[in-house]
């Protein structure tokens, strides 16, 4: 995204001051790494007329957002009380060997990044895993492999399941 | 499911959500005409006749927060919804905002009605993107339809809402960082006084209320508070949405008359233990609450008889626990969700969460001592007295109730003994 | 006003309405413990050290920020509000490297203070400090982060007070942290060095960049001439460091204190205070009489100078090109001083002590080498000075009063009231007024421009000419009188702006824990010490008549503007 667009997103949202969460989830959702650039908050500092320290705690204050690239896709297995008694911890451990990286990591090929998250609010499926905006329950050892396989082939149609 | 009423959740499945020709065939926006009828000061009794208690997990009594705002004469007055629904075990907003997003809209309208406030914002927490979508959908509807935007059904009463975004911090849910989030702030709670009702959004009075208390609000006006009271018990009216999840069969979000007690929400309408298993314990409103050992599962689901034997409502989430579960691991479980979502403020909660874990995970890896058992207490205490807020002062809520019904397996961790065989020495 | 009657301990205590607990017990003589509490700051309530019972409230309650209300029964020292706050103690001490030995802040930390009324003997709770990398990347301030206790004390004076925004918190649990955007070294933010974070820190986390091996180098070599300037506020504060009330005036005693420290000759900022108002006085009235850039703004805070270099660069050409009294004494020092006792200025080390760390930055600009030297070598701050005599064992108490050497000790009142927020403008107006009308300026004192409120105005009348000036203290009102100006809405000619609140005597280079109520006592001190003075103009000071007569010629001469000017430039902080 160039500069010309980063400003564009600011002025959708008027330049407000207490539009900076939304602002810096538009931005973060159109980097293609899943994160907002250094650059790109000096921008949005100047814009809206705000200290760059006060932009810098809003990033690393809230989980969604990142200061540091990421995967194309967000891997976020839940990892609450009403997963974790329908074997969150497996599942997890399943996502890290099918990957081949650990809980944190980004995968070599930058498709994917695997965190472990709070309570995503569907627990009538867990365990259960939010890929960027879709989610995904009752998994198994199979859902998993199947899930990550049609990531890898592009992504599409993922949650026929 | 003969125990489940459908009262608020009466529309779910029968229209599509959004649509405000499907939710006027169905009663919609009667509410609000009865509303602007009966005046403010109407609304304002009848829900104070009801006695709706907040739905989000504190529990204030609605019609009375609603009059003290109705009396200030500070404007704008702005209404901020909490669609935050970060407690683990609550789906039951989810589904109120993507099955009947207009209800909420309505009661939400009805407040500002009531309290005369110009705008709303419903802060839905960034993991419901969907969510999201619905409910700009369903705005954008009921401004087409003349539900919102300027003089409203001709009365001279204007209002806007829109819907803001969280980022991921269950610290929002609490209503002082819901409104530092909803200004474009990191969401860390503020102290009180002064009070969000007095001085809340951009420093104006405030109204902050769960998705569910204002989805209620139209069902209490529509049909009367005497109508919403045949249900429930005396002192809690009425019914409640609850998520039941965990080890049970019938997963989902039920709207249930106060007074079930345990044993029917978990055996008559979530069918039972998945797999014939044993119960163990029942998690009741969250993670911030207490763990229900089964030998009291004939408590009924109200307020005043949860309360007297230590335990809350909380949000409505009910986690069901089987016998496979360690009790130990489980609070490390809880103990890790807390560390993580301390907004890092107040030093109790900031400090004793991580205090908590590290002896918990001493305990799962066998190095627990009777020692940490009483460091354990009196952190409990520390944060549950001293906490800025009421994230760290629930945070050993569960820990605290295992303590006391569970504390022979703490011992057994201290002798090297997981007697389900989860924690692994 | 309501007044509200409440029991403290059983105490009865009556105060108006609105009163804290934390304030109305103060008033029975119980003083509650707190941390995060500042006077001069919002209440914030995060330590949560200074809880108490409160008959039926839920929990405890934290009495900085409960308001008292009718028949209260406050319980300071029960059970559990006792045993909890030292938990509260001990979970801080976990979460903080054990160093007091090594600290800066060793006998004059609030954690410290805490750790020994609470009688903690043993912390039971695992230590879960994390080891972070200590920012020493500029030339005046230290961040060491591990010690950082979270308090927000530096956040709101950096953002509220300052308005620069150089630090904020980030992260959240137990990350949480109080630091610059991304982790930046101070020298790649918007930081001016003004050091107001270094009084408000209650702990080690923040504090100024030690020259103090660097003058004990010097003074202990034998080739070097070492010679010292102090600010006048050091005389009212230094005091302080020993035990003295704020407020204290200790000249004498501060020129024989660095006298025993070996310093060859012991000089006055005041002097080179007093040749910048005969500088800045001329300046003033070319503007004011050749359509010069108005309002000329004054120069002499560098915390300033950063503030407008990094802020409000379009509006430089409105500062004095004046440097400021420290770097003027060094120019000078290296040329004047050095030729008159024959000594190579390349042998010859010039110290100053100062109230202020954003001094230090401004030693090292690369305009202040107009001698061919760097001018003034090393700045030490009023804390590092004290630290220097009480290494060097020197019994502060027991000095005798000594007199400042010549030709740099001669000084008028309107060079020490530099200290003081409005002392500039003040001396300046005692000038400017005599030197175009010519007639003697009977009423020395311009109490308008005294004080500590953020902006304050005057207007005076010269020749028949209404001549409106501004002084502002503290970064936030400067960013007032700035808008104005670029709005075109300041309709003053001269305006003085020193970055910290009270003026110098509040800067930050000061006692550690310097509040408001210490500045005043200050500034008073200052207003007394010039009161006293024989002469009370600058431009009555026989030593810089002679300085002109013998050295610059006449004010914005040639080699004034070669010594005693400097320009600025846009700050770039990548």
């Amino acid at each position: 995204m160039s500069m010309k667009e980063v400003i564009e997103i600011i002025d959708k949202y008027e330049r407000k001051p207490d539009k900076l969460l939304l602002i810096l989830l538009e931005l973060q959702k159109n980097s293609g790494r899943n994160y907002i650039s250094e650059e790109w908050a000096e921008i949005v500092a100047k814009e809206l007329n705000l200290p760059l320290s006060r932009v810098h705690d809003v990033i690393t204050f809230y989980s969604m957002l990142s200061s540091k690239p990421r995967g194309k896709y967000i891997i976020q297995v839940c990892k609450s009380a009403s997963c974790h008694v329908r074997g969150a911890e497996n599942i997890l451990e399943i996502f890290e060997e099918v990957l081949g990286i650990k809980v944190g990591e980004t995968t070599e090929d930058g498709l994917f990044t695997l965190e472990a998250t709070s309570c995503i609010g569907v627990c009538d499926i867990s365990p259960a895993v939010k890929i960027n905006d879709d989610v995904y329950g009752n998994l198994t050892r199979e859902k998993v492999i199947e899930i990550v396989e049609c990531y890898r082939k592009g992504g599409l149609k993922c949650q026929k399941q | 499911m003969s125990k489940t009423v459908r009262l608020v959740s009466e529309n779910w499945g029968k229209i599509v959500p959004g649509s405000v020709s499907d939710y006027i065939k169905v009663g919609g926006f009667e509410a609000l005409k009865k509303a602007i009828e009966i005046t403010p000061t109407g609304v304002i009794e009848e829900l104070k006749k009801s006695n709706l208690m907040g739905r989000g997990g504190a529990a204030y009594p609605t019609g009375i927060k609603w009059e003290q705002i109705y009396v200030i004469d500070k404007y704008p007055k702005y209404i901020v919804c909490n669609a935050d629904e970060g407690e683990p075990g609550t789906f039951k907003d989810r589904l109120l905002l993507t099955e009947d997003p207009l209800k909420v809209i309505e009661g939400i309208i009805i407040a500002g009605y009531t309290i005369k406030a110009e705008k709303a914002y419903i802060y839905i927490r960034g993991e419901y993107p969907r969510a999201q979508e619905i409910m700009k959908n369903a705005i954008k509807n009921a401004k087409e339809a003349g539900f919102l935007g300027d003089n409203i059904l001709g009365t001279g009463f204007s209002f806007d809402i829109e819907v803001v975004s969280g980022a991921g911090a269950y610290v929002c849910g609490e209503n002082s960082a819901l409104v530092e989030s909803a200004e474009g702030k990191a969401g860390r709670p503020r102290i009180k006084p002064p009070y969000i009702k007095n001085v809340g959004l951009f420093n104006m009075p405030t109204l902050v209320n769960n998705v569910e208390t204002f989805a209620y609000v139209p069902v209490i006006i529509a049909k009367g508070a005497e109508e919403f009271t045949k249900y429930g018990t005396e002192k809690s009216p009425g019914t409640k949405l609850i998520s039941i999840c965990g080890n049970v069969v019938n997963r989902g979000v039920y709207e249930i008359p106060f007074g079930l007690t345990m044993r029917e929400i978990i055996y008559d309408i979530a069918g039972g233990i998945e797999g014939g298993r044993e119960l163990k314990f029942v998690q009741i409103g969250g993670s911030s609450c207490e763990c229900m050992p089964k030998e009291l599962i004939d408590t009924p689901f109200c307020y005043k008889e949860l309360k007297s034997k230590g335990f809350s409502v909380g949000s409505g989430a009910i986690l069901v626990v089987d016998d496979r579960t360690c009790v130990v691991d489980f609070i490390k479980c809880i103990t890790e969700f807390f560390v993580h979502e301390s907004c890092g403020k107040c030093t109790p909660c900031r400090e004793g969460n991580t205090q908590v874990y590290n002896i918990i995970k001493r305990f799962t890896e066998g190095k627990g001592t009777e020692k940490d058992i009483k460091l354990l207490e009196r952190l409990s205490t520390t944060m549950k007295y001293a906490s800025f807020c009421g994230l760290g002062q629930t945070a050993t809520n569960a820990l605290s109730s295992c303590l006391k019904y569970f504390r022979e397996e703490f011992i057994e961790h201290t002798k090297g003994i997981c007697r389900t065989n989860v924690c692994k020495f | 006003m309501k007044e509200v009657n409440l029991t403290i301990d059983g105490i009865k205590v009556t105060v108006p309405a609105g009163t804290t607990i934390l304030e109305a017990a103060k008033k029975v003589g119980i003083n509650i413990p707190t941390l995060c509490y500042h006077p001069d700051q919002k209440v914030k309530a995060n330590c949560r050290i200074c809880l108490v019972e409160v008959k039926g409230a839920k929990g405890l309650s934290t009495a900085c920020s409960t308001p008292v209300w009718e028949g209260m029964e406050v319980y300071t020292n029960s059970k559990l509000a006792r045993e909890t706050r030292k938990t509260v103690l001990e979970l801080i001490l976990a979460d903080h490297p054990m160093d007091c030995l090594k600290c800066v802040r060793n006998q004059k930390c609030e954690l410290q203070k805490l750790a020994e009324e609470f009688n903690i003997r043993k912390i039971d709770f695992d230590y879960v400090w994390d080891e972070l990398p200590i920012d020493e990347s500029n030339p005046s301030i230290v961040r060491d982060r591990s010690k950082c206790i979270k308090c927000g004390k530096c956040v709101e004076v950096c953002n509220e007070v300052q308005s620069v925004g150089a630090l904020a918190f980030a992260n959240r649990s137990h990350d949480i942290i109080a630091t610059t955007a991304f982790d930046r070294p101070l020298k790649n933010t918007v930081c001016v060095y003004c050091g107001q974070c270094t009084l408000v820190c209650p702990v080690g986390a923040i504090y100024e960049k030690s020259d103090i091996e660097r003058v004990w180098d010097a003074l202990n070599n034998p080739d070097m001439h070492v010679i010292v300037q102090t600010a006048p506020a050091v005389r009212v504060s230094l005091g302080e460091e020993f035990g003295l009330e704020p407020g204290s005036i200790v000249t004498g005693q501060l020129v024989a204190a660095l006298k025993r420290l070996g310093f060859d000759k012991v000089f006055d900022t005041d002097f080179t205070a007093d040749l910048t108002i005969v500088e800045e006085g001329h300046e003033f009235l070319e503007r004011l009489q050749h359509n010069g850039k108005l309002p000329m703004i004054t120069s002499c805070s560098p915390g300033w100078i950063n503030f407008i270099e990094t802020f409000y660069p379009e509006l430089l050409p409105h500062l004095s090109t004046c440097k400021s009294p420290q770097q003027m004494f060094g120019a000078l020092a290296k040329t004047y001083y050095a030729n008159k006792i024959g000594i190579s200025p390349e042998r010859m080390f010039v110290v100053s002590i100062m109230p202020c760390t954003a001094k230090k930055y401004e030693s090292q600009r690369p305009e202040m080498y107009s001698s061919g030297y760097r001018d003034v070598d090393a700045v030490l701050t009023t804390r590092e000075l004290a630290r220097m005599l009480k290494e060097a064992g020197i019994d502060f108490s027991k000095l005798p009063s000594e007199d400042f050497d010549a030709p740099f000790g001669i000084t008028t009142g309107a060079g020490v009231i530099f200290g003081a927020t409005g002392g500039v403008m003040e001396a300046a107006l005692r000038t400017v007024y005599e030197v175009v009308t010519g007639k003697e300026l009977k009423n020395l004192d311009f109490e308008a421009v005294r004080g500590l409120k953020g902006v304050k105005e005057a207007e005076v009348e010269i020749n028949g000419k209404k001549i409106k000036v501004a002084v502002a203290n503290g970064l936030s009102n400067a960013r007032k009188l700035l808008d104005m100006i670029k709005e075109g809405k300041a309709d003053y000619q001269f305006i003085e702006i020193m970055a910290c609140p009270g003026g110098c005597i509040g800067g930050g280079g000061q006692p550690f824990g310097t509040t408001n109520e210490m500045r005043e006592k200050r500034i008073k001190a200052i207003y007394d010490v010039d009161k006293q003075m024989p002469l009370r103009k600058s431009h009555e000071n026989p030593a810089i008549k002679a300085l002109y007569e013998e050295f610059l010629g006449h004010p914005l001469g040639e080699r004034s503007h070669k010594l005693l000017h400097t320009h600025y430039r846009a700050r770039d902080v990548k």
